[in-house]
């Protein structure tokens, strides 16, 4: 806060801008203006950061194709689908929040960002859902990895239902790097959703108070954007990590 | 002797202060406005937030320079015997650690520049107080993790971290340093990111982007760097610290990963952290030696769009770090023909701020001394960055002590003089006092001096093949070494020296009042220390930056029109 | 004078006599390096000395005294052309005369002879063609193109010979090289010049250049016993590579005889040449690696040959002419002279743990 708790008399009715205008800005629109493009400006770092896990990716995958398809086949589609789908519909209803905002429907704004927050959730229980399959076919980097799936896959179901060749060993050992991958990046992704599923605890309270229905939308506008940021990494994440080499 | 000194002028001054006797620190300024510990703690205030930068940033300067001193102890003989050789390599590495991360990226930016930028653009604070308050603590928070790093033994990794040295080779704090730099980090981004939007959207009116001072320019340029930038080293960051607790294999040979691939994620950042650590010095220059000229700054646009070429080229060049590593002779051409274009820009401002004093009115009060200092020394540093751009040299000097001093030159001689030069020019402004001249203008003397004896045997030293990192060395080294040290010493009191007096200036300095340099930037127009909302009304202006003559005629108008 | 202390002035003398620039200039490249750094020197001189002059002229002449009022300048492009191109012109002649000799340096001549340099922590082992090993010294004659392949057992490490003006990374999983012919008979430093952790400032030692004649003498005085060929035959028997690979018309690995420096088609269409790099990652990686025509059955062997063996294993390879001696040692059931190493007694095909000579020690 620019100045002191306590209040100047007076101070606040000499000047005639929004309650919820601050003091540093000139106008409500330059307050809107500059708030808005600072989160997109975040939101290229955050395509920055993104994009040295991309890069390490695209390097490996290039180098051992087998490897990854092999691993990729791993992932249960279903799964990913699902999740896929969590996440368009949770952007959808964001959208709907903001909308809801925008023409200040209380009800509608608290509804919204309770159906974001349940399908943002929804999508953190089919992760740990997959996270905890992995776990249990020693598929974690560093903990007890095993390769047995991959040197001998009729010994494994899902490589079996692909008709997945056995690889040779030093093959196999390079899906230990995909794996690798897949959890740094699903593991980043999924922390970002955590941040923004406890951000929208916080809105759901606030809206409730009515603290966004006023004309002043800022929060909800910058935080769906924020919000369809997260779900646009999952779009290239989807494809790159649950796709490799899947037909028929 | 000393009539014929006097006859060029070096005692002559700009300065002008009020009346000491009567003069007294404006009653309500943003230090007085409100009290206590909390009030600063929960600051939203720009300037409030940059003082707490400077004095925490001058706390870990002084942990940095203690690790330089005893790094130059050391070398001081051949042998590896004032310390274990572990001990030296932990000592080194969290000089740089230190230096770089916790000093030199925020130094300018995170001081002056959140000081400044708000008055310097008429705006009332920066578009997200809250972001910058974040910004330090974040800064905090990372500068606790570092001194937990040193507490628990420290870390040996070298600041560049190269892997699988610091992935698999050594058990010292590897993982706390790196979350120490990730949180680092994103402090930077937020502040790039907060200087972005505020000087683009908060502009006053009339101030259009070729009437900023050059100094806003300058921190534009390296806040696009902090946020494109230092992202790419949070996540090489992420993933040394995966493969180190998981193995995940991305840098692992024995996996089929590439620690090159490392190398080019980490120096992909730690490229353009240079410029990032440059280029607010250089706005710094530019003020400095517009305003002891009494000038515009020759080629206004040039030295702007050189500010913004730095920092776009600078994303190009990373892998001049990598000439020697086994990359692709081909891509070495690349790398090495676009680290010669982004050399010009730099040239290209040196020569201008040359200019800028022809048919100057010059004087050299400590700022001035300080730019001076920074103009030779960096461009002594900016041509040997030259010598190793160019591949074929590059073989012989890199990884020697041809490097350390090329970074110094340019670190040391360059930035840390800029900051200081920043330091002393806004101080009046900052704190509404002056600093006392005689002995800060000893003190650059000392500085300048003592850094020449430190660094530039380091040159001879490097070509010579003495490597770098080297707890011990042959003993035909140890002359140059012994001249170093010396050097150190000396550079110790140059810099010791302002933290006194300007502490000491606090208190008893003169009274400074608005505009003691006559400069001509929004900044002197408003009282010192400013209010906390800056501008009681928000300026329009009409004058391009370095406008004397509206300064003069403005002079004009005050003396007509009231009692001063 | 009498005020100097004699030792001090004893220091100062032995100091100033012995007081050298740069290292000296022991090889062919140095000379031609050293002709680049001094025209860098120059210009740098001379740049410094023009920006100096101008600053102290102006300070003088525009000094607040001598010139009270300034006068307003905007710019001129006409100078910022100037000091924009000449700056650009001298750093692009240095860096085409750069770009060829970093290209000179890093492009071994066909005809070099080839060492092997192994890095690791804390220690150079060099290991000659001809079998002779050396820790932290490299002997070798003048007026012959040496080429080194270096590589790291562990982290990075940098091979660094100032006196030949040539340096290069030594990193873990790839082979790197560089050249140089000594041209001066002496001892000259070597460096471990990236930091490679606790004794990095250690990992010194000595290159002993010897006319060819001394060089000579020294081959012979310490050959250790057999070439890198000849462990690397040994170690190729007994870790049964010979089981696929023997030139036979229904082998299961292609036929090693004169592969080196041919140029192989992959399996994935790809063509590769044969060279040290390439030999070493199909050791290593062998499904990665596989001629066209061939299934990916080789096992890999990482983790269970160090990379000295992989240095004999190549060199062998690189030898390797016909597929006689290959064929008779898959006809005999012992490798080795009775009592000589471990691996006698290993039968060559039903080995399924390999030898332990060349083995990782870990």
């Amino acid at each position: 806060m620019s100045d002191s708790p306590v209040a100047i008399e007076g101070a606040h009715t000499a000047h005639e801008h929004p309650p919820y205008q601050r003091h540093h800005f000139e106008t409500m629109e330059q307050q809107v203006d500059a708030t808005g493009f600072a989160m997109w400006l975040f939101l290229l770092t955050e395509i920055m950061f993104f994009g040295g896990l991309f890069t390490a990716y695209l390097i490996y995958r290039n180098w051992y194709y087998p490897a990854f398809v092999a691993g990729s086949h791993q992932l249960a589609i279903i799964w990913g689908t699902l999740n896929t789908g969590v996440l368009i519909s949770s952007s959808f209803t964001m959208a709907m929040g903001v909308w809801c905002a925008e023409t200040r429907r209380k009800g509608g704004l608290v509804l919204c960002l309770v159906l974001t927050f349940l399908l943002g959730l929804v999508f953190l229980g089919i992760k740990t859902i997959e996270y905890s399959e992995k776990i249990e076919k020693h598929h974690v980097p560093g903990f007890h990895y095993s390769l047995k799936s991959f040197t001998n896959p009729d010994s494994d179901p899902e490589a079996k239902a692909y008709g997945d060749k056995p690889l040779p060993l030093d093959m196999a050992r390079h899906t230990e790097m995909y794996f690798g991958l897949y959890f740094a990046m699903t593991g980043m992704h999924a922390l970002h959703m955590i941040i923004g599923i406890a951000i929208l605890a916080f809105m759901i309270v606030k809206a409730q108070a009515g603290a966004y229905t006023t004309g002043h939308i800022t929060f909800v506008e910058n935080f769906g954007l924020y919000w369809h940021f997260v779900d646009i990494v999952w779009i290239f994440l989807f494809p790159l990590l649950y796709l490799i080499s899947r037909h028929g | 002797m000393s009539s014929e000194i006097s006859s060029y002028g070096f005692e002559e001054t700009i300065v002008r202060l009020p009346d000491q006797s009567t003069a007294r620190i404006p009653k309500v300024n943003f230090i007085s406005k409100e009290h206590g510990l909390l009030s600063w703690l929960l600051t939203g205030d720009h300037k409030r937030i940059a003082m707490m930068y400077l004095a925490s940033i001058t706390f870990f300067f002084a942990i940095g320079g203690a690790l330089a001193g005893l790094i130059r102890l050391e070398l001081l003989t051949p042998q590896s015997d004032l310390m274990a050789t572990d001990t030296y390599n932990k000592v080194f590495t969290m000089h740089g650690v230190v230096m770089i991360f916790l000093f030199l990226v925020p130094s300018v930016p995170a001081t002056l520049g959140n000081f400044l930028i708000p008055l310097m653009i008429g705006a009332k604070d920066l578009a997200l107080p809250k972001i910058n308050l974040l910004s330090w603590y974040l800064y905090m928070a990372a500068g606790c993790m570092v001194i937990y790093t040193m507490a628990a033994g420290g870390v040996d990794t070298g600041w560049t971290f190269t892997v699988p040295l610091s992935t698999h080779y050594l058990n010292t704090n590897v993982l706390s340093t790196g979350i120490a730099i990730f949180i680092a980090g994103f402090s930077s981004i937020f502040t790039g990111l907060n200087f972005i939007v505020t000087i683009h959207k908060m502009r006053a009116p009339g101030m259009t982007w070729f009437r900023l001072p050059l100094f806003v320019w300058a921190h534009y340029a390296a806040s696009i760097l902090m946020v494109l930038g230092t992202p790419v080293l949070a996540i090489a960051l992420v993933l040394v610290i995966l493969e180190r607790t998981m193995g995940i294999g991305v840098f692992d040979p024995a996996k089929g990963g590439d620690p090159i691939l490392f190398q080019h994620l980490f120096w992909f950042y730690s490229h353009p952290a240079v410029y990032i650590m440059i280029l607010p010095g250089m706005g710094v220059i530019s003020e400095v030696i517009s305003t002891f000229s009494r000038k515009r700054v020759f080629g206004y646009t040039a030295v702007a769009f050189s500010s913004v070429a730095i920092a776009v080229f600078g994303f190009f060049v990373w892998e001049h770090h990598m000439f020697i590593m086994g990359v692709s002779n081909y891509s070495t051409l690349v790398f090495s023909l676009l680290t010669m274009l982004v050399a010009v820009p730099s040239a290209i401002k040196i020569f201008n701020w040359s200019f800028t004093l022809y048919k100057g009115s010059i004087t050299f009060e400590t700022p001035m001394l300080y730019a001076f200092g920074f103009m030779g020394l960096f461009t002594i540093g900016g041509l040997t960055g030259v010598f190793l751009g160019t591949t074929g040299t590059d073989i012989h000097l890199t990884e020697t002590y041809f490097i350390v001093a090329h970074f110094h030159f340019v670190m040391v001689g360059g930035m840390l003089m800029a900051f200081l030069s920043g330091i002393h020019f806004w101080w009046p402004k900052m704190t509404g006092r002056m600093y006392p001249e005689k002995i800060s203008q000893l003190a650059a003397l000392v500085t300048f001096i003592g850094f020449n004896f430190t660094f530039f045997p380091q040159f001879i030293l490097g070509t010579l093949g003495m490597p770098r990192r080297y707890a011990a060395y042959p003993a035909e080294f140890q002359v140059l070494n012994v001249f170093s040290t010396a050097g150190a010493t000396i550079l110790g009191v140059g810099y010791l020296l302002p933290i006194l007096y300007l502490t000491w200036s606090l208190k008893y300095g003169e009274i400074a009042g608005n505009n003691p340099w006559q400069a001509t930037g929004l900044e002197w127009q408003i009282q010192s220390p400013p209010l906390t909302e800056n501008f009681p009304e928000i300026p329009i202006v009409d004058h391009d930056a370095y406008d004397y003559e509206w300064l003069e005629r403005k002079h004009e108008r005050e003396a007509v029109t009231s009692v001063r | 004078m009498d005020h100097i202390s004699q030792v001090i002035w004893q220091f100062l003398i032995k100091w100033l006599t012995n007081f050298q620039l740069y290292p000296p200039e022991a090889s062919k490249i140095a000379p031609q390096m050293d002709a680049l750094y001094f025209f860098m020197v120059l210009v740098s001189l001379i740049g410094m000395t023009i920006v100096v002059l101008i600053i102290t002229s102006f300070s003088i002449l525009y000094s607040k005294k001598r010139h009270p009022v300034a006068v307003q300048i905007e710019g001129s492009t006409m100078l910022e052309a100037t000091w924009t191109i000449i700056p650009l012109g001298l750093f692009l002649i240095m860096f085409v005369w750069g770009a060829l000799i970093y290209f000179r340096v890093y492009t071994p001549p066909a005809n070099a002879m080839n060492i092997y340099v192994v890095g690791k922590q804390w220690m150079w082992k060099a290991e000659h063609p001809g079998g002779q090993h050396e820790i932290n010294a490299l002997h070798i004659p003048t007026g012959r193109p040496i080429q080194l392949t270096l590589i790291s057992q562990d982290v990075f490490h940098s091979f660094s010979i100032p006196a030949f003006r040539v340096k290069r990374e030594a990193i873990p999983g790839r082979y790197t090289s560089v050249w140089f012919e000594a041209t001066k008979v002496g001892t000259y430093h070597l460096f471990c010049t990236q930091y490679c952790g606790t004794n990095h400032s250690a990992m010194i030692g000595e290159i002993v250049v010897l006319t060819p004649d001394d060089y000579k003498k020294w081959l012979a005085n310490s050959t250790s016993g057999a070439s890198l060929a000849q462990n690397g035959e040994k170690l190729f028997a007994s870790l049964s590579c010979g089981a696929c690979h023997n030139g036979r018309a229904d082998a299961r690995g292609p036929s090693l005889a004169g592969v080196y420096g041919a140029r192989l088609t992959l399996t994935n269409g790809q063509s590769a040449l044969a060279d040290e790099a390439y030999l070493r990652e199909a050791i290593l990686n062998p499904s990665e690696h596989v001629t066209q025509g061939f299934s990916p059955i080789m096992p890999t062997y990482q983790g269970q040959i160090s990379e000295d063996g992989v240095i004999s294993l190549v060199e062998y390879i690189k030898n390797l002419h016909s597929n006689d001696r290959v064929e008779q040692t898959l006809n005999t059931t012992t490798l080795l002279p009775e009592g000589e190493g471990k691996a006698a007694g290993q039968k060559a095909s039903a080995v399924q743990t390999p030898a332990k000579q060349g083995m990782v020690k870990q």
